[in-house]
């Protein structure tokens, strides 16, 4: 079953390939995220038992990223046939794109569960090169500078992750435990590892993690990929993969601090989470292109999660809940720039301004993608960042408090400024109100809708379902 | 009682005229090889072995011009470099394996008396008033600053394998157990100082000897405007030079010792095998670039900074 | 056979240093295709015992590290038509002397972590970590893309070492993974380099690549 979560997808990818006709291959990408999201509620809602001798295991941390990454993608896929046939000239050379569209989501389930941390790695690795040619899909000199950096950055990232691995395998090797990547060996014999080796494993993972994620100083190249990016591809990457490449985290956040060292990790996770956030917010002040202003916002947001990763205990249920928020947050996001961005024909926020008049529709979920993400009540960041900001004043760290909401309150400004220039702002010269199509409005409706649902009302289940998967993160027994 | 002391003293005699002899009429020898070498690569027949000597004796006869810029230090200069040289070639254990004259800490006097003939020879150029041999005494100086570095830091790494603090000592038969042990590190040590050697004796890939545009010389402009017999005291300096760097990277790489009978044809053969080497070195490269000359000392120099910090471990 | 472990990993060393001084592209191509003929030598060298995966994994990794990358990197030099490398933005010098510290560095790292095992107290370690230092340098110092695909086979070859004292532990995954890794992320970025030697008009210079900033 667990199996099938990964294959799936892939094998639609392979079939998607092959299809004849463009608009079939999108209708195609729908179908098989549709039944991957249907496949990944059934197994979180009973799951099932753990495959190839622990390889494969679903935990209540698994439980919970796995749905959320399936319906985040299902709902980037229901947006992908209208952008497309918008653009006719792109039409034709879909095949790659719709297939690698489809892998990628069968290998971000792989990250989610597995739990043999080389398979893990493999599942990134793929991740990685799955997803280059989809920015590469504009076919641009810029997209393909973006493309470079992308693979070079994230390649060398990979790279240091599976160094970092050897050394969390060399000390278990040398602490003369016997030396194996199977997370539940190596949480078993976490107390004896080599403390020397595992500080420098977790530094070199979170460099290369950290690298996938996206944190500062390693997240150069981000603004370039997310800004040249097909939009849809942005949402997937910053809603999907970035969740994968902190699951990864988590794991090796587990093994610290089931190894007694959970200090000197949680410690570096406050230091480079207030870093991407200070980062984030310097670039956001002046920002001219609103495409790499969200991925600037990315940075922020992943951030915050890391911040309240580092912090522990309610601020670990924030962070867990932030996770989720920031998926949804960033598929309103990427999707309405995405329209204003073929509406505009530009991506600077000099050329748009007055959307509201224009596209009224796509604005509107804009603006209020904008709320959302920089945590305004009733959205549901509002309660993550809240719950973080109450853990670190909670565990002492008044200053990493401070900072925190001073780092969000700039973040605020700074993307505002953009965000309502694009909006509001004088309208524009030409045009009057176009006519949207649906299409392009009801996925980033939903996504919305599933933000403002997470502020006002956290269904049991749900709430029940974070509970656990902090415990686990905690290694709380 | 007085017939084994006597034996032993005659003995000792014995050993020091030998020694003395070999620094005295050796070094030529290795030029003379190097250039047959060169000269069979290039397909010719080439000088006789005994070639240098014969060139020694012929400019010995000739007199000598001497500009009027010049004052004291010009001839000073070579004389003080032969009789450094010569100080240093005294130091360095050749033949069975100890030097004419070795203390505690003689290799610190090798490098200050190799860098005093750099001196005085840097000083004869200048006193000429030439801006060609300005030039080349600055290139030798802008060398020697990484080039110097590079030769103690070998010889320190030597010092430190076998924890001895003299040249006869730490160059001698402790050498053999560390190549069973850290032959790595002797390599790295053997390559830094070979590269020293092409440097420091002005070889190809870092200065042609056989070059006759001043702007790419190196030490042979420095010595431009000397003639007669101070030429060949220069000569005969350069050829002593040579033999201390070759009798050093003879001693690493064959540390035999013991029986006289073995040791003196080991060195001198390994001397004659050093000069062939860089016969053929100076035959199939090219000169090096001079922006480049810099990077490859430096090399030199992290080379033997390496050994010595993997066996400082 | 253990005597030929130290010698290999200093000629590993060795080629590190080479590949920051070198200034010509079939130079530095070729230096790293010795560093991965010195790693398949390694594999055999560094066990005990011949077993039949050892041998495979070794012959796998000088076939890909010292015959098929460099064969698809000199084929991107020719489809570029370039032949030296411009200066690197920190010059060749002071790489060097960057190298020659992070060696050091390594050395004296190393020496901080317990190291178990047949292994113990030999320059693995050390060497792994100079080696993905050097490639780390190379990676962000050099201007031309095909140099920076280089580097990142350098900083691949430094973990294919670690991963050599892992081998009794974990067998074939370990180097398995690695190769693999390898393999594809060399064949992606050669293919993205062919693209960006058409659209760039065959400079394939990565300062060219600067126009997306800020």
């Amino acid at each position: 079953m667990l199996l099938a979560l990964v294959l799936l997808p892939i094998a639609m990818g392979a079939l998607a390939f092959a299809a004849p006709s463009p608009r079939l291959r999108t209708y195609l990408v729908v179908t098989g995220a549709a039944l991957h999201a249907a496949l990944a509620v059934f197994v979180a809602c009973s799951p099932p038992p753990p495959m190839f001798d622990r390889w494969l295991v679903l935990e209540p941390l698994g439980r919970l990223i796995v749905p959320l990454l399936s319906v985040q993608f299902l709902l980037c896929a229901l947006y992908v046939p209208a952008y497309l046939a918008a653009r006719p000239e792109r039409q034709r050379q879909n095949r790659v794109f719709c297939a690698c569209l489809l892998a990628l989501g069968g290998t971000m389930s792989l990250v989610a569960v597995s739990h043999h941390l080389g398979l893990m790695w493999v599942g990134i690795e793929a991740s990685a090169l799955v997803s280059a040619p989809l920015i590469y899909f504009y076919r641009t000199p810029r997209s393909l500078e973006a493309t470079w950096k992308y693979l070079l950055i994230g390649s060398v990232g990979v790279a240091f992750a599976l160094y970092g691995s050897f050394f969390l395998a060399s000390s278990a090797l040398h602490g003369g435990q016997v030396s194996s990547l199977l997370f539940e060996d190596l949480v078993r014999a976490a107390p004896h590892l080599s403390k020397p080796w595992l500080h420098a494993a977790f530094v070199i993972l979170l460099i290369g993690y950290g690298t996938k994620i996206g944190l500062a100083p390693m997240h150069t190249w981000k603004p370039d990929v997310y800004g040249e990016a097909p939009a849809v591809v942005g949402a997937v990457l910053a809603g999907g993969l970035s969740t994968c490449a902190l699951t990864a985290l988590m794991r090796f956040l587990q093994i610290c601090t089931a190894a007694g060292d959970g200090q000197l990790a949680r410690s570096l996770l406050v230091v480079f989470g207030l870093l991407s956030m200070g980062v984030a917010a310097a670039f956001m002040i002046g920002q001219r292109d609103y495409k790499r202003m969200l991925a600037y916002s990315s940075v922020e947001h992943m951030g915050i999660i890391v911040f309240g990763l580092g912090i522990g205990g309610l601020a670990t249920y924030g962070a867990l809940l932030h996770i989720l928020g920031n998926s949804f947050g960033k598929g309103v996001l990427f999707m309405t720039a995405g329209n204003l961005h073929r509406g505009y024909g530009s991506k600077l926020a000099a050329d748009v301004s007055g959307a509201i008049h224009r596209f009224p529709a796509s604005a509107g979920l804009f603006l209020a993608g904008f709320f959302a993400i920089t945590g305004s009540p009733p959205f549901g960041l509002f309660l993550s960042e809240l719950a973080i900001a109450r853990g670190a004043f909670a565990s002492g760290s008044y200053l990493g408090a401070a900072l925190f909401l001073a780092l969000l309150a700039t973040v605020f400004i700074g993307m505002g400024a953009v965000v309502i220039s694009v909006v509001q702002g004088p309208r524009g010269a030409e045009g009057p109100r176009e006519r949207e199509q649906r299409l392009t409005l009801v996925p980033p409706a939903l996504c919305l809708a599933v933000v403002l649902l997470l502020g006002v009302y956290v269904p049991p289940w749900l709430d029940s379902a974070l509970r656990e998967a902090a415990a686990v993160v905690e290694m709380r027994p | 009682m007085l017939g084994v002391t006597l034996a032993v003293t005659a003995g000792a005699v014995l050993d020091g005229i030998a020694k003395a002899a070999a620094i005295l009429i050796v070094p030529p020898l290795l030029l003379g090889v190097i250039a047959r070498i060169k000269a069979r690569f290039a397909g010719r027949v080439g000088p006789p072995l005994l070639q240098p000597y014969h060139d020694l004796r012929k400019l010995l006869a000739k007199g000598s011009v001497v500009s009027r810029t010049t004052t004291w230090v010009f001839l000073a200069g070579p004389a003080v470099s032969l009789v450094a040289v010569l100080l240093a070639a005294a130091v360095v254990p050749i033949g069975d394996g100890r030097a004419l004259w070795s203390f505690e800490g003689d290799f610190i006097l090798l490098a200050y008396l190799l860098g005093l003939a750099r001196y005085a020879t840097m000083a004869a150029a200048l006193d000429t008033g030439s801006s060609f041999e300005g030039m080349g005494a600055a290139r030798e100086a802008t060398f020697a600053c990484i080039a110097e570095p590079a030769f103690v830091l070998g010889l320190l790494a030597l010092a430190r394998a076998t924890g001895s603090l003299s040249l006869s000592t730490f160059l001698g038969p402790a050498i053999t157990h560390v190549w069973a042990e850290e032959s790595a590190s002797l390599v790295l040590v053997a390559a830094g100082l070979l590269l020293v050697l092409l440097a420091e004796n002005s070889r190809i890939p870092v200065d042609d000897p056989a070059t006759h545009l001043e702007l790419t010389m190196v030490h042979e402009v420095m010595v431009l405007d000397h003639g007669g017999p101070v030429l060949g005291v220069v000569l005969y300096g350069a050829a002593v030079k040579l033999f201390v760097f070759a009798a050093l990277l003879v001693r690493i790489a064959i540390p035999i010792a013991a029986p006289a009978h073995l040791a003196w044809p080991a060195f001198l053969g390994g001397l004659v095998a050093v000069a062939a080497g860089i016969g053929v070195i100076e035959s199939t490269l090219a000169r090096l670039r001079l922006p480049y000359v810099p990077a490859l000392l430096l090399s030199a120099c992290l080379c033997c900074a390496l050994a010595l910090v993997l066996l400082a471990r | 056979m253990s005597s030929l472990l130290e010698p290999l990993l200093v000629t590993v060393l060795l080629l590190n240093m080479f590949v920051l001084g070198a200034t010509r592209l079939r130079a530095v191509i070729g230096a790293s295709a010795a560093q991965g003929v010195c790693l398949g030598v390694l594999t055999v060298t560094a066990h005990g015992e011949i077993t039949f995966e050892v041998v495979a994994i070794a012959i796998a990794a000088v076939a890909i590290k010292a015959v098929v990358i460099p064969r698809l990197l000199y084929k991107a030099m020719r489809d570029a038509a370039i032949a030296r490398d411009v200066a690197p933005l920190v010059g060749v010098i002071p790489s060097l002397v960057i190298g020659a510290l992070g060696t050091v560095f390594a050395v004296v790292f190393a020496g901080t972590l317990p190291f178990a095992g047949a292994h113990a107290g030999t320059l693995v370690l050390p060497s792994s970590l100079a080696t993905v230092l050097t490639g780390c340098v190379v990676l962000t110092t050099r201007r031309k893309a095909i140099t920076q695909v280089v580097g990142y086979l350098i900083l691949e070859n430094g973990i294919f070492i670690l991963g050599l004292s892992l081998l009794d532990a974990m067998p074939f995954l370990v180097e398995v993974g690695v190769l693999l890794d390898l393999v594809v992320g060399i064949f992606v970025m050669a293919i993205i380099i062919h693209h960006v030697s058409r659209e760039f008009s065959a400079s394939t210079d990565a300062a060219e690549l600067a126009e997306l900033k800020e």
